[in-house]
């Protein structure tokens, strides 16, 4: 499956205050778009647009599949998110929330399967615990974990290493480099804007 | 991992099943509900001082503590994944009609937990000279299923703003009146001696109409309500 992201002037501006605007991009299947800029430059809003969570106020996000043009909530299906925006459900188990996800994502995932993907970012003996009795540094693990739940083409990540320690930063830049299809993050990190083979500078 | 049937309704399940292990988790809603429900009736128990209340009375402080101790809980459902930040991601997991079906199910469950405490307490504490109970029990019925179709789409509605519990309130009570005349007068023609079902036709009539098109509309408008 080829897929490519295209951003075509894309503008945001809210009632008396203009965030960003003449955001042009194509990203090409395996390539990395960072996106960078000072706090408030709109970074969390263009992965937002992105999602089809809001609206552009001029130009548009398109995904396109195999030459099918998808924008908006089409994109969805697609798409997987780490984010501080991105909060799971603290009531329920790290399992219960995979298992909750991957249903209504239309997936079916045995125990096993579902702990293996926990292993993956070592939360192996935390599955059955409750979130809220989780750090934020495994909040954060385990929002990769649900991210990479429906083998996303395109993954956003926004502020991808936050909360994480050193071992947990080592699991995001493995999940970086090893993703297959199209990688977007948003980040003030020196060291994560290297993986960009292209660079949006907002708030310039 | 496998790809499961992605009809909506297996869905709508899945989210139902999540807002219930939430909900005897926490107990976020149906403690609200289910307090609201017993001041109200000791309230009213005891504003009336025993006295025997006409038909119309007994119908109208019915559905008046069965409407006012819904309000209290099921705009949580919505209100909940708001405050909670879990909205982002059920949006971009779940379809918007999965989600206000699995909403729908959940508000039901928690209405009619919500009216088997209250009706017996009512007749226990104020007095329900039940005559014709299969009419009554349609119309509880129908009564709670159009409650539920027009506060869980309002609960959606007012789920972003910020005077979230004013506008609920606000926004569902010119929604529900005509319900709310129907369901009312229904239940007076099931306390009166020797009703029959028949001389009820109208109100059921009415009932099950306002049900069906409160759901349609709910499905269509939802939509754009969840999304945008």
């Amino acid at each position: 499956m080829k897929i490519s992201l295209i951003i075509r002037g894309l503008a945001k501006s809210y009632p008396g205050r203009l965030v960003f605007k003449d955001i042009n991009a194509t990203v090409e299947d395996g390539k990395v778009l960072a996106v960078t800029g000072p706090n408030g430059s709109g970074k969390t809003t263009l992965l937002r647009i992105i999602c089809g969570f809001i609206r552009p106020s001029r130009g548009n996000a398109i995904l396109a599949m195999n030459g099918k043009e998808l924008r908006g909530i089409e994109i969805r299906p697609y798409i997987g998110l780490v984010s501080p925006d991105l909060v799971l459900y603290d009531e329920l188990t790290a399992l219960e929330n995979l298992y909750f996800f991957g249903d209504i994502a239309g997936l079916r995932f045995g125990k096993t399967d579902l702990e293996n993907r926990l292993a993956l970012v070592g939360l192996e003996k935390r599955g059955n615990d409750i979130v809220s009795s989780y750090s934020s540094g495994m909040k954060q693990r385990l929002k990769y974990c649900l991210a990479l739940l429906r083998n996303p083409g395109l993954l956003l990540l926004d502020e991808p290493t936050s909360n994480l320690d050193d071992q947990g930063k080592a699991l995001a830049a493995e999940i970086i480099k090893s993703h297959e299809g199209i990688l977007v993050i948003a980040t003030n990190e020196k060291s994560e804007l290297d993986y960009g083979d292209q660079i949006i500078r907002l708030g310039k | 991992m496998e790809i499961k049937s992605s009809g909506s309704a297996s869905k709508a399940f899945a989210v139902f099943l999540k807002d219930l292990k939430s909900e005897l988790r926490t107990r976020y809603a149906i403690n609200a509900i289910l307090m609201f429900a017993l001041v109200t009736v000791f309230a009213i128990s005891w504003a009336i001082g025993g006295a025997g209340l006409s038909e119309i009375l007994q119908a109208s402080l019915l559905w008046v503590v069965i409407y006012f101790s819904s309000l209290s809980g099921l705009s949580q459902s919505f209100v909940k994944e708001e405050e909670s930040k879990t909205a982002l991601a059920l949006r971009l997991y779940c379809p918007a009609s999965a989600v206000l079906g699995g909403k729908m199910i959940f508000n039901l469950i928690l209405l009619s937990v919500l009216n088997l405490l209250t009706i017996p307490l009512f007749g226990i504490f104020i007095g329900l000279d039940i005559h014709n109970f299969p009419l009554f029990i349609i119309i509880i019925i129908l009564g709670s299923l159009g409650i539920v179709a027009t506060t869980t789409l309002a609960a959606a509605i007012i789920s972003k703003a910020s005077i979230k519990g004013a506008l609920f309130a606000v926004l569902s009570f010119p929604l529900i009146l005509p319900l709310m005349m129907m369901a009312i007068s229904g239940t007076k023609k099931a306390l009166i001696p020797e009703s029959v079902i028949s001389l009820a036709r109208m109100e059921i009539q009415v009932l099950v109409s306002y049900v069906v098109v409160m759901t349609v509309l709910g499905f269509i408008l939802f939509d754009s309500i969840w999304n945008d």
